[in-house]
């Protein structure tokens, strides 16, 4: 451990409105860090980058924990870990894409520590739950001294680890749509079925190895094919290849509407080269990210529209 | 007569014991390191001990030009050392004294050690490391393999070449006038990192005498003594090193620790209080020592049938900054190269070049996994040239018993190059596989061209590979007879035979072979033979615990004394012993009648080996091991990835005197060799190791590990114990050359470069869809 621990301090604070109110008090004096699972934050005292020295220890917090389902709305408190996630019967069911990149996270021992919350809060661009958050549009709940807010996903990433909180602010839960949820009727449109198609989920981590590995290139993806074959609801958010976790909104535009084929792939393709910006770094480098981006994508259409290939 | 209680109670029988050698006995070591007991360097602690901390250059290459230390830094209580402080040679004495203990002004590798610092408390001896400063003018640096041959810039002589190996046999050009077909490739393999799993660690005290004790994590206490006495100018009787349990070794516990035992008693000398130096991960990674890289050019060749009829290696690798291990390491390889084949007409060029990169050292096969990966690698090259099975080819050419070596060694006895080829083929299936995966490649092709895909869309082929390897058994040469090595045996006080020797227990098993071994000769139970602590007061120099030689040559010294004693015991007793409680009845007796009973045996080199260190002519070995793999692999044409789904390996030992440990040793290598094949890349950034840590260098996982299915072939050895030869290091010769072999298999990829990265994958099979 290369940090001074001796040197380091940490608050507990009693319940929620605590823990808002010391962590506001903070701000003029050095701000408290957020502390939760401790799975990202251990590894850079380890090496001896110290990201502060006062912390905010918020895992006794009750509030924080749980998961509720409201109104077809998934509500994941911020201290739910990913353990908790990948075994979730509600998320395995209805946000596969979300178990699965749970079950990718570092190894069991950090999925028992490791947060949702802490995930986002992190905000790096190879986080293995950000892509499918992005992808599922979930919203981001936080709180300060000030009262709530809500924070839509697709717009919480303003740069590199820089996140549209302020910094009194705490993720308190983070809340998922029901991808399947039937669109609210257009005026003049009669509903056809009682049950329109599932959107196709999609979730692969690129690491090199089968296990604790950070990715090189995630993508998650939000394929619904309407009852004439065309995609009428395609989301595809990629880690890894670009200072934040994004949405590939050029492919996204490529793909909507369009019967799934491999020309509409190789257009797909072409246009998510133009979304991601990936670079040489030290697990991987740019023309392996661009070149697994687009076979990750070409995967993903397979799975999501078996009859893409033949067209 | 008192009884001395023992830890488990025996059931008094005057039935022989069971035979203890062949028999998976429980691990001496294991209970204690299973609950926790046992304890590391890291564990003890000293009154009045300080925490040593090392400043290192950031620069590849440079002058010293200035040395600051922060004004502002409360430097009460900090200790701090430099060359200046240090009482003899400032050097790490290995084979050659080449290497500083302590910068003075030129920096010849990134991570060199300039100075030292430690305090009492840990935080403040972290803190002072930050508050020195190092001003270093940077020059011109070398720092791979082809800029060192280049030799624009001149490190080392004229050519920058570390040392060079020559052997030769037949008429080369004669043979390849000869053969039907010339195949050449070009093989390059990279660094890797040991990874044990205890960090490199030392203790170090200046005792009241002027003497130092050193205790610490270690595989050759007596190298390290060695290189005390040179650094400190003081006689052998006043230094003292104690090896601690230690965890894990694979060669990074070979040469590095006399770096690091002289670092910390230069701290404890000039401080005059106890100094612990344990590395963490981060550190251990950037400064230790790695395997060899290297580059081999074979060109073979061959009859149209495969047949051997050529062979011209040359094989470079890089040997980092300093000689150290690099020679021996070197010769080793040439001496490997050619395979385990048979070929009338060879020549075989072997460099270490000079780079300014920490220097490497020694790892689990000692430059044999990279000559006999580019031979491997090779063969498959050639089966495929040739339209041949690549079993067939090999089957054609492996040396049988009557068969002559590269450098004229003519092998006797326990030569199983085509036994373990069956073997392994017969077990994996081979002729099957190969033709399955082969159809089933070529049907998922067809079909995903018809827009048809596998469950979860992906883009999968198999494949299957083999190798052969061998590996010598013991040092190199001369190298036995130049180590002299000696071990004893001895009755302690309560009449337990008690096994003397500087062979440590570094989770290879090796107390608990040593305690089979002399059990069985004095026909007593392993239990009741105890192993002396590593100690240069206690124990004799029986040599390093390298070179697969623990079980075969210390092994077979200590079977020798266990042999004489009971001779000794059963003369005196005018009877033959009978088991454990009649030894030590007999045992105790003698010792209050005779008093103590001590045996030595010292190496003797048999006869018949003779070794012309000149020329590189000779015996290069007493006997080799043998081992063939056969790896299956998945690779995933989307993303790059290959996973291993099976492997299969016969490997012929001579004996298995643990059978679990045996398999242990095997899996375990098997496992670092797939590591080395796949996944393990050093990666550089300005001379300096970049991913140092290990969440970027990636070691396979539990996870990774693919079934391993092991076959113990035993095809004794005369001149070993009970017909033992070395296994600690054949399994990690082996798997590399049959990844990649694979792979080919698997997808037409033919990759000339380990780790098969999925990035070189990728790149490779993108080159294909390109060209067709």
């Amino acid at each position: 451990m290369r940090a001074a621990l001796s040197t380091l301090e940490v608050a507990r604070p009693r319940d929620l409105a605590h823990a808002l109110k010391l962590l506001h008090a903070s701000l003029d004096a050095g701000r408290l860090v957020p502390l939760a699972g401790g799975t990202d934050l251990f590894v850079t005292l380890n090496s001896g980058l110290v990201p502060g020295r006062r912390f905010l220890d918020l895992w006794s917090l009750r509030e924080l924990r749980g998961v509720r389902d409201q109104a077809g709305r998934l509500v994941l408190g911020a201290l739910t870990t990913f353990s908790e996630i990948r075994e979730h019967a509600l998320v395995r069911r209805r946000y596969p894409a979300l178990a699965a990149a749970a079950a990718e996270i570092g190894a069991w021992q950090v999925q028992n520590r490791g947060t949702l919350g802490g995930n986002i809060a992190n905000a790096s661009p190879a986080g293995d739950s950000l892509p499918v958050l992005l992808a599922l549009e979930a919203v981001v709940h936080a709180r300060s001294v000030r009262g709530t807010r809500e924070v839509p996903f697709t717009a919480l990433f303003r740069g590199y680890r820089d996140l549209a909180l302020e910094p009194d602010e705490l993720i308190t839960a983070v809340s998922l749509p029901d991808p399947d949820a039937p669109p609210p009727l257009r005026a003049g449109a009669a509903r056809r079925g009682a049950h329109p198609p599932r959107a196709q989920q999609f979730f692969r981590q690129v690491g090199t190895r089968r296990a604790q590995s950070i990715s090189k290139v995630a993508l998650a993806g939000l394929l619904r094919l309407g009852r004439d074959g065309r995609v009428d609801l395609a989301r595809v958010a990629l880690g890894s290849v670009a200072p934040v976790t994004l949405r590939a909104g050029r492919a996204e535009r490529v793909l909507l509407g369009a019967r799934p084929s491999a020309a509409v792939a190789a257009a797909a393709r072409a246009a998510l080269l133009e979304d991601i910006a990936p670079i040489d770094d030290i697990r991987s480098d740019r023309e392996y990210r661009r070149r697994v981006s687009g076979n990750l994508l070409e995967q993903f259409l397979r799975v999501a529209d078996p009859r893409f290939a033949r067209r | 007569m008192t009884r001395t209680p023992t830890r488990r109670a025996r059931p008094k029988t005057t039935l022989r014991p069971q035979p203890a050698v062949g028999v998976s006995v429980p691990k001496r070591d294991g209970e204690e390191k299973v609950t926790g007991r046992a304890l590391y360097v890291d564990d003890l602690k000293f009154p009045g001990m300080l925490h040593g901390r090392t400043v290192r250059s950031m620069v590849a290459r440079g002058i010293i030009r200035r040395v600051e230390f922060d004004p502002a830094f409360d430097w009460n209580g900090v200790v701090i050392a430099d060359h200046k402080d240090i009482p003899g040679l400032n050097c790490v004495a290995h084979l050659t004294e080449d290497q500083p203990l302590l910068a003075v002004r030129e920096i010849e590798h990134a991570d060199q050690a300039i100075l030292l610092v430690a305090h009492a408390d840990p935080e403040r001896a972290q803190a002072a490391l930050g508050a020195v400063r190092v001003e270093v003018e940077s020059i011109d640096a070398v720092l791979s393999i082809e800029d060192s041959l280049a030799a624009r810039v001149k490190i080392r002589g004229a050519d920058n070449v570390l040392k060079e190996y020559n052997i030769a046999r037949g008429d080369l050009a004669a043979g390849f006038a000869d053969a039907d077909v010339v195949v050449e490739g070009v093989y390059r393999c990279g660094h890797q990192e040991q990874l044990y799993l205890e960090n490199n660690g030392m203790i170090a005290e200046r005792t009241a005498e002027g003497g130092i004790v050193v205790r610490g994590s270690m595989q050759c206490p007596y190298f390290v003594h060695h290189a005390l006495q040179r650094t400190f100018g003081l006689p052998p009787e006043r230094i003292r090193v104690i090896q601690t349990v230690t965890g894990g070794g694979f060669g990074g516990k070979e040469d590095y620790p006399s770096l690091l035992a002289g670092h910390a008693a230069l701290l404890a000398w000039k401080s005059g209080r106890p100094v612990k130096i344990v590395y963490d991960r981060l550190e251990d990674i950037a400064a230790t020592t790695k395997r060899h890289p290297a580059v081999v050019r074979v060109r073979t060749g061959h009859r149209r049938d495969g047949t051997l009829v050529a062979t011209d290696v040359d094989a470079v690798m890089d040997g980092g900054a300093y000689v150290t291990m690099s020679p021996v390491v070197l010769s080793r390889g040439a001496l490997h190269a050619g395979g385990a084949y048979r070929c009338p007409n060879v020549r075989i060029r072997a460099r270490a070049m000079a780079t300014n990169t920490p220097p490497n050292g020694a790892f689990r096969g000692f430059g044999v996994p990279q000559t006999v990966y580019a031979m491997e690698s090779h063969m498959d090259r050639v089966a495929a040239e040739l339209g041949l099975d690549p079993l067939v080819l090999r089957r054609r050419n492996a040396v049988v018993v009557g068969d002559v070596t590269p450098t004229g060694q003519v092998l006797h006895e326990s030569v199983s190059a085509v036994e373990v080829l069956d073997r392994t083929a017969e077990r994996a299936g081979w002729a099957e596989k190969r033709r399955r995966y082969g159809r089933e490649n070529a049907a998922a092709e067809r079909a995903e061209r018809a827009g048809r895909f596998a469950p979860g869309g992906r883009r999968l082929r198999r494949g299957i590979g083999l190798a052969l390897g061998w590996h010598g058994a013991g040092f190199t040469g001369g190298g036995e007879v130049r180590l002299n090595s000696l071990a004893a045996l001895d009755l302690s006080p309560e009449g337990r035979p008690r096994v003397l020797a500087a062979n440590v227990e570094i989770g290879q098993g090796a107390i608990t072979v040593f305690t089979q071994m002399v059990a069985e000769r004095l026909g007593v139970s392993p239990d009741l033979v105890l192993v002396e602590t590593p100690d240069t007061d206690r124990v004799p120099n029986s040599g390093p615990t390298v070179a697969s030689r623990t079980t075969m040559v210390v092994g077979g010294l200590l079977e020798q004394c266990a042999r004489a004693m009971r001779e000794r015991l059963e003369l005196f007793a005018e009877r033959a012993l009978d088991g454990d409680a009649d030894f030590r009845r007999v045992a105790r007796r003698f010792l209050a009648e005779r008093g103590p009973l001590r045996v030595e045996r010292r190496y003797q080199k048999p006869a018949h080996i003779v070794w012309n260190e000149e020329t590189y002519q000779g015996d290069a070995y007493p006997c080799f091991s043998y081992g063939a793999v056969a790896v299956e692999v998945e690779a995933d044409l989307d993303t790059g990835e290959v996973r291993v789904l099976r492997v299969t390996t016969a490997q012929d030992i001579g004996r298995a005197i643990h059978p679990l440990l045996c398999i242990g040793q095997i899996e375990g290598g098997t496992l670092q060799g797939l590591g080395w094949a796949l996944l393990e890349e050093v990666r550089w950034k300005d001379g300096r190791i970049w991913n140092h840590q290990l969440t970027n260098y990636i070691i396979p996982t539990a996870v990774d590990a693919p079934p391993l299915d092991v076959l113990i072939v035993e095809n004794p050895y005369s001149g070993g114990p009970f017909g033992a030869k070395g296994v600690g290091e054949l399994p990690m010769d082996v798997p590399a050359g049959a990844v990649v072999a694979a792979v080919a298999h698997a997808t037409g990829a033919r990759m000339d470069e380990i780790p098969i990265t999925p990035e070189r994958l990728l790149r490779a099979l993108d080159g294909r869809e390109e060209r067709r």
